[in-house]
């Protein structure tokens, strides 16, 4: 079972952070399939924070197809992350690097580099589907 | 969506004073709803017309869709905890209980004994021994084990030390989760309202500035830096909530559902804090000679 | 509600009960003596004559102290009324308890009415109870004194000690609810009762029932020779032989009402004033003939004579057979006073703020 922490001053909203903290957790092999989440009861009674919270990251994991909800029993891990090609994650690492401190030269800010990179993103993932 | 408030004018006088005037508010069940704004604003007097402790001077109040004054039945609907909680001094713990009991037919002993076990409070210690963050959880018992379909707090959490009010947060979220209760509690700290709170209600200057689902709240409002520019140039689906300028640069926090389209500016997210004393700043400008006396931790 | 009430109420209960039976015990011990003391001092056969004095006093020397019982009586209804009926609301919205308690399940209606009710019934037990004992023990010592009747002994017996109590009680209530502070509750309490104790017995009570007014021809029984206070010397009205009456006034006037001047005495008798026999100062007791010379006598009775002819003795009083409808006409007063009063803390305490 995972604990959830919350960060308050990271700017990225709570449900968010449990997703991608749940995310975490299956990369790295904490979690596997048929794991049980914690109960929205435990997590709030663990970090103080609204239920729907923690039922909208949940919505969240389960819309991306990684956990499922059992109504009365729990909600259930049920695909996992990592795919054993972190071989493949070091040169693409670097790549990225390289592209980054070219942002950086043409003078872009973090926000600027992001909101590229996620437009670029989302219209090659686009492609891809079409 | 059901409402467990809602108001329409509710105004509120003492003498000359009006300590909440034109009040009109919607809070939808199903949420933990915070009620922020600084000292002296109103908030109190708000959460005493909701559960009927006073009568309004103008327009109209409805919770869980009766008008006060309540009868048994709709009193044992709403569970409240007044500020500084109080408690009978000479009443020991388990008294307070058989109190709950007496005076409430929906009391469910099974609930309180277990909470107050759980909590390690002694059922023979008077109240008056127990200490601040034991008393307020004795006092959110009483309130939860009525089996209530509303709680509203009244600064639960001011004056208890940091690890007490992070203990009555996460027991209060607790019995959220378990009971699916809807909640209004008011503070003058937004960051605690922020952790539990999936709805917002602002008051300042006696008036309710802003309400809405913090989501949406978070989603809508943008925070906007450019080069100086006149207000009244922006688009005017941007409703401008607080600006300020420098002799080149402006800033704007503005409302809108729209996309900011202009690539002058930098849009940035607004966090709760920020959005909340803009709000109240907003208020006091209208309001002149008054301050806002809100804490911000960090 | 009412354990609620019970609860809180526990520890002036406990006290006040064992004030009662302390009470009860000491009276119940000293009360079949006094009885005792009384059957055997020949009072009830004396009649009025010389010695009868020697035994009254020989009798009133007992118990001194426990008499004064009979003034705690007039004093519990103040206090039961400043430190049961004021502190009950006032209490709970000094100390913001009424934020608790009125949000529980039941009605402010039902929490008022189950306060006022168990607190106010026990009031008036609890006064009842007392005065009932101590007018019990008290019997020989009123067939003595024959004085139930005064203004301030028709306080400490029967039944309007009730009345009080309970009339101090609500007021104490009605208090604590307006004033919302227990101090001044407690203050504003005691002063209202005693001022409306006061207007009663003195502006209400006697006005109740019309008293009866008596003539007598003055003669050496009815008159005596003296002077009221710091006044000139004249004749004065002696005490009628009227026990357990209530006097309002006694006077010596002419056919038209006009009253007996002091300066046609000695005119008419100018012999009087040497060594004349005094009469004993009005009051309730029997008539006591004192040894004066015969000779002073004679010009007394020489003097009664004269004036006589103009002037009678005029008695305005209430006869003993009224004493229990007084009682009870007070009593439903005071109650009547008690039940607005409750009223007007139920209208009150529903439109209250908080």
């Amino acid at each position: 079972m995972i604990e959830f922490h919350l960060d308050t001053h990271s700017g990225v909203s709570p449900y968010l952070q449990l997703v991608h903290q749940v995310r975490r957790s299956l990369r790295l092999g904490l979690l596997d399939v048929g794991d049980q989440l914690p109960t929205v009861k435990d997590v709030v009674a663990g970090i103080a924070i609204n239920p729907n919270t923690v039922l909208k990251a949940y919505r969240e994991l389960e819309y991306e197809g990684l956990v499922a909800a059992r109504p009365g029993v729990g909600t259930f891990v049920t695909k996992t992350l990592g795919d054993g090609s972190a071989a493949s994650y070091g040169p693409l690492r670097q790549d990225l690097q390289r592209w980054f401190a070219k942002a950086r030269r043409a003078g872009l800010d973090d926000e600027s580099i992001d909101a590229l990179f996620q437009d670029t993103f989302r219209s090659a993932a686009r492609e891809g589907v079409a | 969506m059901t409402s467990v408030v809602k108001a329409v004018g509710l105004g509120k006088r003492y003498g000359r004073r009006w300590a909440l005037s034109d009040c009109t508010l919607d809070i939808p069940s199903g949420h933990v709803a915070g009620l922020v704004g600084p000292n002296g604003a109103g908030k109190t007097t708000l959460m005493q017309l909701v559960v009927g402790l006073l009568a309004p001077t103008t327009g109209a109040i409805e919770v869980l869709g009766t008008r006060p004054p309540a009868s048994p039945a709709e009193l044992a609907r709403v569970g409240f905890v007044a500020q500084e909680t109080p408690t009978y001094t000479a009443l020991s713990v388990a008294d307070h209980l058989r109190l709950g009991a007496h005076l409430n037919p929906t009391w469910d002993a099974a609930l309180a004994d277990r909470r107050i076990d759980r909590l390690g409070l002694d059922p023979r210690q008077r109240a008056g021994k127990l200490s601040g963050g034991q008393r307020a959880q004795l006092a959110l018992t009483l309130a939860i084990a009525k089996r209530p379909e509303l709680l509203i707090l009244d600064e639960p959490v001011a004056s208890l030390d940091p690890l007490a009010r992070r203990e009555f947060l996460q027991d209060l979220m607790e019995s959220v989760a378990e009971h699916g209760l809807t909640v209004v509690l008011s503070s003058h700290l937004v960051a605690d309202l922020e952790r539990v709170c999936d709805y917002l209600i602002v008051l300042a200057a006696a008036r309710v500035q802003l309400t809405g689902i913090v989501d949406d709240l978070l989603a809508s409002h943008h925070r906007l830096t450019g080069p100086r520019r006149d207000p009244r140039r922006l688009p005017s689906d941007e409703e401008i909530i607080q600006a300020s300028h420098t002799d080149r640069q402006s800033t704007f926090l503005v409302r809108t559902d729209a996309p900011i389209l202009d690539p002058a500016w930098t849009v940035e997210h607004v966090g709760l804090e920020d959005l909340v004393l803009a709000y109240m700043g907003q208020a006091t400008d209208t309001d002149r000679g008054r301050r806002p006396a809100l804490a911000v931790r960090r | 509600m009412i354990w609620l009430t019970w609860r809180q109420f526990r520890t002036p209960a406990i006290v006040a009960s064992g004030a009662l039976a302390v009470t009860a015990v000491v009276l119940g011990v000293t009360g079949p003596h006094l009885i005792h003391l009384y059957d055997t001092s020949g009072i009830a056969t004396c009649h009025g004559a010389p010695d009868c004095q020697q035994l009254i006093d020989a009798f009133q020397s007992h118990y001194q102290l426990l008499r004064l019982i009979g003034t705690a009586v007039v004093v519990a209804p103040g206090i039961i009324g400043m430190f049961w009926g004021a502190p009950l609301i006032a209490r709970e919205l000094e100390t913001g308890m009424h934020r608790l308690v009125w949000t529980q399940s039941v009605t402010r209606t039902r929490w008022l009415l189950v306060k006022l009710a168990v607190v106010g019934l026990a009031s008036m037990a609890a006064a009842g109870l007392f005065s009932l004992m101590v007018t019990w023990w008290s019997g020989p010592i009123d067939r003595v004194t024959m004085d139930r009747f005064g203004t301030g002994m028709f306080g400490e017996r029967g039944l309007v000690p009730v009345g009080y109590a309970a009339f101090a009680f609500a007021l104490g209530v009605a208090a604590g609810l307006l004033i919302r502070r227990t101090l001044p509750a407690m203050v504003t309490t005691l002063v209202g009762f005693l001022a409306v104790r006061m207007a009663v017995s003195f502006w209400v009570r006697p006005n109740l029932i019309a008293p009866v007014v008596r003539r007598y021809a003055l003669n050496l029984a009815t008159v005596g020779f003296g002077s009221v206070g710091s006044g000139a010397q004249t004749l004065l009205p002696n005490a009628p032989n009227l026990p357990n009456a209530w006097i309002y006034s006694m006077r010596i006037v002419d056919a038209a009402g006009h009253p007996l001047p002091a300066h046609l005495v000695t005119t008419a008798c100018p012999q009087i004033g040497m060594d004349a026999g005094q009469g004993p100062p009005p009051g309730g007791s029997t008539v006591i003939s004192k040894a004066v010379p015969a000779h002073a006598q004679r010009i007394l009775s020489d003097c009664i004579a004269k004036i006589g002819v103009t002037y009678h003795e005029v008695v305005t009083y209430q006869p003993a057979s009224r004493y229990w409808p007084l009682q009870w006409s007070e009593l439903a007063i005071f109650l009547g006073l008690t039940l607005a009063l409750s009223g007007l803390c139920f209208w009150w305490v529903r439109r209250g703020l908080s």
